[in-house]
């Protein structure tokens, strides 16, 4: 019954992000809205990963006795996301980086605001 | 001599990873020339050079062994089996692409001194040279890798590294920041979306190894489980999404122009030459080594080709109502890129081998033409059009180099533009579709239009203020400058070594096809 619950879950937290990335005006907000994309990616990774046949799933792909007895999720997924993480702790220092110097320069991070002084010192 | 034959057998043999270790390495330890000299000054600068010199002869050499062996270079990182372990794979095509790549950051990074010492605070010079060369790092990286994953890794180096060598403009020109994270949204959005395709093909073929995938791919091609399966089409879907992104495809382009403009001039050079080369070479990897002969693309091919001639007509339009001369180029590069792109849609060796030439063509011409207007900014403070007014007396050697690249954009005879152009229109013709070959050539008179238009403010209108006393170039912008013109003059003149090595690259592309 919950078999694709976890896509679901992953698709409707992309598309969160994506929305708060495309309708958000403030530009922290946008930056937190594209954190938000990427997590769901990571959601959708990681249940790629889990093993599920015939009512059987298994276990956390640890070396005990289960795993070696047993199916085991897939740890590969899981492993490629821990760069995946690091990679979108990464893009949001640099976006809040870029961020706070725009403050220091504008004096705003309402986009709209930016695009006036911007179209006025032209 | 011992010593040395020992040292060049083990270079050969560790060559593929050798040129991302060197600028990966080189570029961490330019952080340290910091404590030489307050901001590394020179001294980051002479060590930059000397790694990216590295990195072309890694590349120069790799290119020779790929051509004289004819044979893929397959490198094991750690030894591991392929489809566990990150394999390195370099054939025709990559060597081009990395050889193109480490010509291109040297001479930008020759050329970046003086740019870089008036447009960077000078306590940062070192700063700014370990984010440029890891951004080599990732662009080469990109091209060297046969692991899908790797792929994605990669890209965010390069892509996380540009973003930040775009927002070091932010102190001559604010409008730098808020381009740069733009670029950073929009280019996430585009690296998620690849991220997510390839999330698809390892849940398709349980593998990250390209090769492995097409063999994956093609076995369940031939059991004939793919003829329904939506997850190839949602793989492929996202993939070329994030791809049409990267590479700047119309109408996905909107985070070029001011990326590109507000940029220091010498990032300017090095990103419009390479980064989106490195997109369209992504492309040719997954469309066609991946889904080669598995998936009916041809579809998405006319797509491609349409999107393509919208871009070069709406860019090239648009570059003609610009008044800042980075914009101009920049517009020109969406419009350049979607040349390539109408190249490989073809699918036929004229088309893809037009769109691999185009990739060094393209570099060379668009790196030497920001370089010039990179050398008016240092001289005048600024690249609008009141800036360039009668300029072509001042420095006539810069815009005489400007006004040949201009040439070479257009497509004029005896210019590398032109040979570019001659195949693609030969791949039209194969194609049976005179309507693109037609766009092509509407493309290059909008090109006439808008190069024409800079070339008249530039040579026959008298200076703005006729007291303003403009010097011409220093050397170390007019070399690398004029290096990279005159090779697209020679290229032009002659292109049989450029030919060669792009149809060796283009068949290895259709061969992946043609499956």
């Amino acid at each position: 019954m919950f078999g694709l619950f976890n896509y679901w879950l992953a698709i409707v937290i992309m598309m969160i992000g994506f929305y708060g990335v495309i309708a958000k005006r403030n530009l922290l907000k946008q930056a937190i809205a594209l954190s938000l994309f990427q997590t769901g990616v990571l959601m959708f990774y990681v249940s790629m990963g889990v093993y599920e046949k015939d009512g059987v799933s298994g276990v956390a792909p640890v070396w005990t006795d289960a795993a070696k007895a047993g199916p085991f999720d897939n740890p590969l997924p899981h492993v490629l996301m821990l760069t995946a993480i690091v990679v979108s702790v990464s893009t949001l220092a640099v976006a809040v980086a870029l961020i706070v110097n725009i403050k220091r320069k504008y004096g705003t991070i309402e986009e709209d605001e930016i695009l006036a002084i911007d179209a006025r010192d032209r | 001599m011992e010593f040395e034959s020992e040292f060049m057998r083990a270079l050969m043999e560790h060559l593929p990873v050798v040129v991302v270790t060197i600028p990966l390495f080189g570029g961490l330890l330019t952080l340290f020339t910091g404590l030489i000299q307050r901001g590394g000054g020179v001294v980051a600068w002479l060590w930059s050079l000397l790694v990216t010199a590295a990195i072309l002869a890694c590349a120069s050499l790799l290119l020779w062994q790929v051509q004289t062996t004819g044979e893929q270079v397959i490198y094991r990182l750690g030894s591991w089996p392929e489809q566990w372990g990150i394999v390195y794979i370099v054939d025709a095509l990559n060597a081009y692409v990395i050889f193109t790549i480490a010509l291109l950051g040297f001479m930008a990074t020759l050329y970046a001194k003086t740019s870089i010492e008036a447009e960077v605070a000078h306590d940062r010079h070192h700063q700014f040279y370990t984010v440029w060369l890891l951004a080599i790092a990732g662009l080469i990286g990109i091209s060297v890798t046969g692991d899908a994953f790797n792929v994605y890794v990669l890209l965010e180096i390069a892509s996380l590294t540009v973003y930040t060598l775009v927002a070091m403009g932010g102190e001559r020109d604010r409008r730098a920041l808020v381009a740069s994270l733009k670029y950073l949204i929009l280019g996430s959005i585009g690296a998620t979306f690849i991220l997510l395709g390839i999330g698809y093909l390892l849940m398709l073929t349980g593998t990250l190894n390209m090769a492995d995938m097409h063999d994956q791919l093609t076995q369940m091609h031939a059991r004939g489980e793919l003829a329904h399966n939506r997850t190839v089409l949602v793989g492929f879907a996202f993939l070329m999404v994030g791809l049409g992104l990267k590479m700047a495809l119309f109408p996905l382009h909107l985070w070029l122009p001011n990326a590109y403009t507000y940029a220091p001039s010498a990032v300017s050079v090095l990103i419009a030459s390479t980064a989106t080369k490195v997109g369209v070479y992504m492309t040719f990897r997954f469309v066609f080594t991946i889904w080669g002969g598995v998936y009916d693309t041809s579809e998405d091919m006319y797509l491609l080709s349409l999107l393509a001639c919208a871009g070069i007509v709406i860019s090239s339009v648009t570059a003609i109502s610009q008044f800042d001369a980075k914009k101009v180029l920049a517009y020109s590069s969406i419009g350049q890129l979607a040349y390539i792109v109408l190249g490989f849609s073809m699918v036929n060796e004229p088309g893809v081998t037009s769109s691999v030439i185009h990739i060094f063509n393209h570099a060379v011409v668009k790196g030497g033409m920001f370089m010039a207007l990179g050398a008016v900014c240092l001289r005048t403070g600024g690249t609008s059009i009141e800036h360039l007014q009668g300029i072509g007396k001042q420095m006539p050697l810069t815009m005489a180099a400007f006004t040949i690249g201009g040439l070479g954009l257009i497509g004029v005879p005896m210019t590398a533009g032109f040979v570019s152009k001659w195949f693609l229109i030969e791949g039209a013709m194969e194609h049976g579709h005179w309507a693109l070959a037609f766009v092509v050539l509407l493309g290059s008179l909008l090109a006439l239009i808008y190069i024409w238009r800079l070339v008249e403010i530039i040579w026959l209108r008298p200076p703005l203020d006729p007291k303003r006393v403009v010097k011409e170039a220093p050397l170390t912008m007019l070399i690398p400058m004029w290096i990279l013109i005159g090779s697209s003059i020679a290229f032009g003149i002659d292109a049989t070594w450029t030919a060669e090595t792009a149809q060796a690259a283009a068949r290895v592309i259709l061969e992946g096809a043609k499956l």
